[in-house]
């Protein structure tokens, strides 16, 4: 067995060291080492979304990359998405909208529709479908979670003006 | 954008029309807990010492196992537990009830684990549990099988031929007059039939005749199956896992391993989808026997290949349909054969394709033959109203071509030939409070209906129908001490039924939805319920839940008069509180919270538990219509709008309803543009990934209209009908009438691919 390696990173502001294997996953290392398991494999083949993060500003599939990769990096999960106990926008307007069912796909969506309205404080359907286009939801249709995508954003305009 | 039709004309018992809270759309109880990643799934547990369990697969689609040898697997450190087909218990050929269908043990078993020979790609040989991730995958690497490679067969016809490699030798047909003396891969032929076909055909004046196919799809849940397994040395069993019913888990890993299932305590996780890929066992058997030979708790999660590769699809299938109607539209007979592929074991639901068929609709004279046939794939398993969309793609198609050839509207050709409430189903029972005309009028009305289509552009309408179930469950609902409440139930929540199940008790009950906490329950905590599937949760759970919350208000109402010093037909309970009906004798009402405050002077705790066996699931219909463009140059398809209108009884929580319109609608759009198992001439899939079955994502949709038709069903409290099965029967036929209407062409296989679009408009 090869050696394990230390990792110091931030993981939702905090800082964090953990040991992974050289090949695990920054996935793994979430979900193994630092017990965040909010992140999801749907596939490990970076087609489903279910393990989005944001990686230095960045919208990654957290499968995708390795764990190693993460050393004196910032990464967001969806556990640092709700600020002292309060909901972002996002997850408010997820609920609202019922916008989940079985909520497997949700915090990848969560975290990808954040990425989305930092880039893009107005998007169009279109541009809200094409960007979520990496993050599979089997049960919803996708209809109620653009409609809260888009509710959110309407909604984190108003509060900027 | 959604609609609510109402027909008040059979009211359910409780809705007075004064509903507070039942039809309201109030935030779902565990919604924080998903949208912050705090809710934990099948694969998010973890236990001290936990090991991790894998699964070696056969590479070969058939082969006997000629020896397993595990010696040198063994040999390497951090490999705990190895186990084969060796290490469980024979079981007796007998079929078992344990959810939505019967199964029969002894198949079960063996697609838990192979014995003698593998039957698909895929096909599970033995597990390793071992410390690490690593290890185990090097353990399953030093496993040395040796195979002796059969002929295989995929294709239903192909295994249906007399010169097919045969998959059981002691399969015989059922279902013949006489039992047949050769093994076939033809498990079970079926057969429903009315009246006489060939005077229907004689008086017909128009015959239209095609043949269809279908391929296997899978349900696609994004969470791949997962568990985690303990056996002590008393033998006593705990099992976290994510799947449809917990009680299904306990009974199957009982059965299997051979164990009393009150040994064995199975606490649901939440389920990260499932459309009733998850209502069998795969790794759950394999855990435990892992956890017993190792002494530690054992970890197994699929991968999403093995997912594809060793967890149940849907049948592929073969169909042929032939109409006959009078120039009016008068369906005078239908003549339907069925053939599905139901992969390593018996087991398609071909039979609830037969049923479905032609549930729609009301026609003298018909025969419905249904074959279930084995293959060399993996064994199919329910995938949301069984086996209805394959036949009502064929029967919809065929309306669809009936109607232009006889000029009709094809709303118009399907109501002539509705059932109504009276009628005598095509599979048997008479039809009573079916809401059918009414959808079908919800979409004749619709805007959408009449709405222009421009170049390339086609409109497609299908009609769907679905049982639904009830069966047995079980409720409790618990009130504490300061008059707020618990409801504990049975059934795991795959798609909102918490919160429905806490909206109906606090109806009764007259709590803020607030006051109300729903828990699905492990195996020990609560009674038996039937898994969830059928689309019955909400109707027979929902009846155990009112039950129970209906008997906390009359034992409330006993209470109130105890203190009150009143007599019990003096005490009404009304919005949360019990007041006394004689204002002459000047008592103020006490709430639930005095109530709950007092109940040491009042005969102790309130809680109550109710155990039933619901009977009286409305059938459910559903009307599609859905516009589509296709581009000429690609033959690529957009679905350019989309309406479903369906008979809900009541929307308990009109969100959820809606959202299980809408996502069944997605499934089916899946399944008729591009979803299907593709296998090479090796009978290997070659697809068993997302990026290559591809199943509709955000940007291939547009939104979703839905109709809630609202006919009541009276054998419900608050007049629900099962909802979550239904959408996804109209689409597949739906989309492929709307690609009709817009080149012109009837495409009779599916996946509608690109090339096969291409195809058919090349050859002009
Ligand atoms: S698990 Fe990373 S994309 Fe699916
Ligand atoms: S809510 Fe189940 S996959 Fe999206």
């Amino acid at each position: 067995m090869s050696k394990r390696t230390q990792v110091s990173a931030v993981v939702n502001g905090d800082p964090v060291d953990f040991l992974t294997d050289p090949g695990a996953t920054l996935l793994d290392a979430l979900r193994d080492e630092l017990g965040l398991t909010g992140s999801k494999e749907g596939c490990g083949s970076g087609d489903c979304g279910a393990c989005s993060v944001i990686l230095d500003g960045r919208l990654v599939c957290s499968c995708l990359v390795l764990a190693v990769e993460a050393e004196g990096r910032r990464v967001e999960t969806i556990e640092g998405m709700a600020e002292g106990g309060r909901l972002h926008i996002l997850q408010q307007k997820f609920l609202e909208h019922a916008a989940l069912q079985c909520g497997f796909c949700t915090p990848g969506i969560l975290v990808a529709a954040k990425a989305l309205l930092e880039v893009n404080p107005d998007p169009t359907e279109s541009e809200t479908r094409y960007w979520l286009a990496g993050n599979l939801c089997r049960c919803t249709g996708y209809d109620k979670i653009i409609r809260a995508v888009m509710d959110a954003a309407a909604e984190l305009r108003q509060v900027r003006v | 954008m959604s609609d609510v039709l109402e027909r008040p004309a059979s009211s359910a018992p409780l809705d007075d029309g004064r509903l507070k809270i039942v039809g309201t759309r109030p935030i779902r109880p565990d919604g924080v807990d998903k949208v912050t990643g705090r809710a934990l799934y099948g694969a998010d547990l973890a236990m001290p010492g936990m090991l991790v369990g894998k699964v070696l697969r056969s590479p070969h689609p058939h082969a006997r196992i000629v020896s397993i040898d595990t010696r040198k697997a063994r040999a390497l450190p951090g490999v705990k537990a190895i186990i084969t087909g060796a290490d469980f218990p024979e079981l007796a050929d007998e079929e078992y009830e344990a959810g939505e269908s019967a199964s029969n043990l002894r198949d079960l078993a063996l697609n838990v684990m192979a014995r003698d020979k593998a039957l698909y790609n895929g096909h599970a040989l033995a597990a390793v549990a071992a410390t690490s991730s690593a290890v185990a995958d090097e353990a399953l690497s030093l496993i040395e099988v040796v195979y002796e490679v059969l002929p295989h067969v995929v294709a239903v016809e192909a295994a249906m031929a007399d010169d097919a490699p045969v998959l059981h030798d002691k399969l015989f047909t059922g279902g013949l007059k006489e039992k047949p003396t050769k093994a076939s891969n033809i498990a079970k032929r079926n057969e429903i039939k009315r009246g006489d076909l060939a005077a229907g055909f004689a008086e017909a004046d128009v015959i239209f005749e095609s043949r269809y196919d279908t391929a296997a799809t899978h349900q696609g849940y994004i969470e791949p199956h997962a568990c985690v397994a303990s056996m002590a040395s008393d033998g006593q069993c705990q099992v976290w896992s994510s799947s449809q019913g917990q009680f299904m888990i306990r009974t199957y890993c009982a059965k299997v391993l051979d164990i009393d299932a009150s040994s064995i305590r199975v606490t649901p996780a939440e389920i990260g989808g499932g459309f009733g890929g998850k209502t069998t066992v795969y790794l759950e058997p394999l855990a435990l026997a892992l956890s017993r030979q190792s002494g530690a708790p054992v970890k197994m999660v699929m991968t999403r290949d093995e997912v594809f590769r060793a967890s149940g699809p849907t049948s592929a299938s073969v169909m042929t349909v032939r109409l006959g109607a009078k120039a009016d539209g008068t369906l005078t007979a239908a003549d339907v054969e069925l053939k599905f592929q139901a992969g390593a074991f018996p087991g398609s639901p071909v039979g609830a394709a037969s049923m479905t068929a032609l549930a729609c609709y009301d026609i003298p004279n018909f025969s419905i033959v249904g074959y279930d046939v084995v293959t060399n794939t993996p064994k199919v398993a329910a995938y949301r109203a069984p086996g209805a969309p394959i036949s009502a793609f064929g029967v919809e198609s065929a309306m669809d071509d009936l109607a232009l050839t006889l000029g009709m509207d094809p709303i118009a050709l399907r109501e002539k030939n509705a059932v109504h409430d009276g009628t005598k189903a095509s599979y048997g029972p008479t039809f009573r409070n079916i809401g059918y005309a009414e959808t079908l009028e919800a979409i004749r009305s619709h805007p959408h209906y009449s709405a222009p289509l421009g170049p390339n552009q086609g409109r497609g309408v299908a009609v769907g129908f679905w049982f639904n179930v009830g069966g047995e469950s079980t409720a409790a609902v618990n009130i504490a001490e300061d008059g707020t409440a618990m409801v504990i139930t049975g059934n795991p929540d795959i798609g909102g039924s918490r919160a429905s199940m806490a909206m109906m008790a606090a109806e009764v009950l007259g709590l803020p939805i607030e006051k109300v906490r729903p828990i699905v329950a492990d195996t020990a905590s609560i009674g038996f319920s039937m898994l969830t599937g059928g689309s019955r949760t909400t109707f027979a759970v929902g009846m155990a839940v009112t039950q129970a919350a209906q008997k906390i208000v009359e034992d409330l109402k006993r209470r109130a008069a105890l203190l009150m010093d009143v007599s019990v037909d003096q005490v009404d309970w009304i919005y949360g509180a019990a007041v006394c009906t004689d204002v002459s004798k000047g008592k103020a009402d006490l709430s639930l919270a005095d109530l709950a405050a007092k109940s040491g002077q009042t005969g102790g705790p309130i809680g109550s538990q109710i155990s039933l066996n619901a009977q009286g699931a409305g059938p459910g219909f559903g009307v599609h219509v859905c516009d589509v463009e296709v581009d000429p140059e690609t033959g690529h398809v957009t679905i350019l709008r989309y309406t479903a209108a369906q008979d809900v009884g009541k929307a308990i929580h009109p969100s959820y309803v809606e959202g299980q319109i809408q996502g069944g609608v997605a499934q089916g759009v899946g399944w008729a543009l591009n979803e299907e198992y593709v296998f090479d001439t090796g009978g290997v899939m070659e697809n068993a990934g997302f990026l290559d079955y591809r199943v509709p994502v955000a940007s291939d949709l547009p939104m979703i209209d839905t109709v809630m038709v609202e006919v009541a069903n009276p054998r419900h409290p608050f007049g629900a009908k099962g909802v979550g099965e239904v959408p996804i029967v109209p689409p597949l036929a739906a989309v492929a009438n709307a690609v009709r209407g817009a080149i012109g062409k009837r495409m009779t296989s599916l996946p509608l691919s690109p090339p096969k679009i291409r195809a058919a408009i090349d050859a002009g």
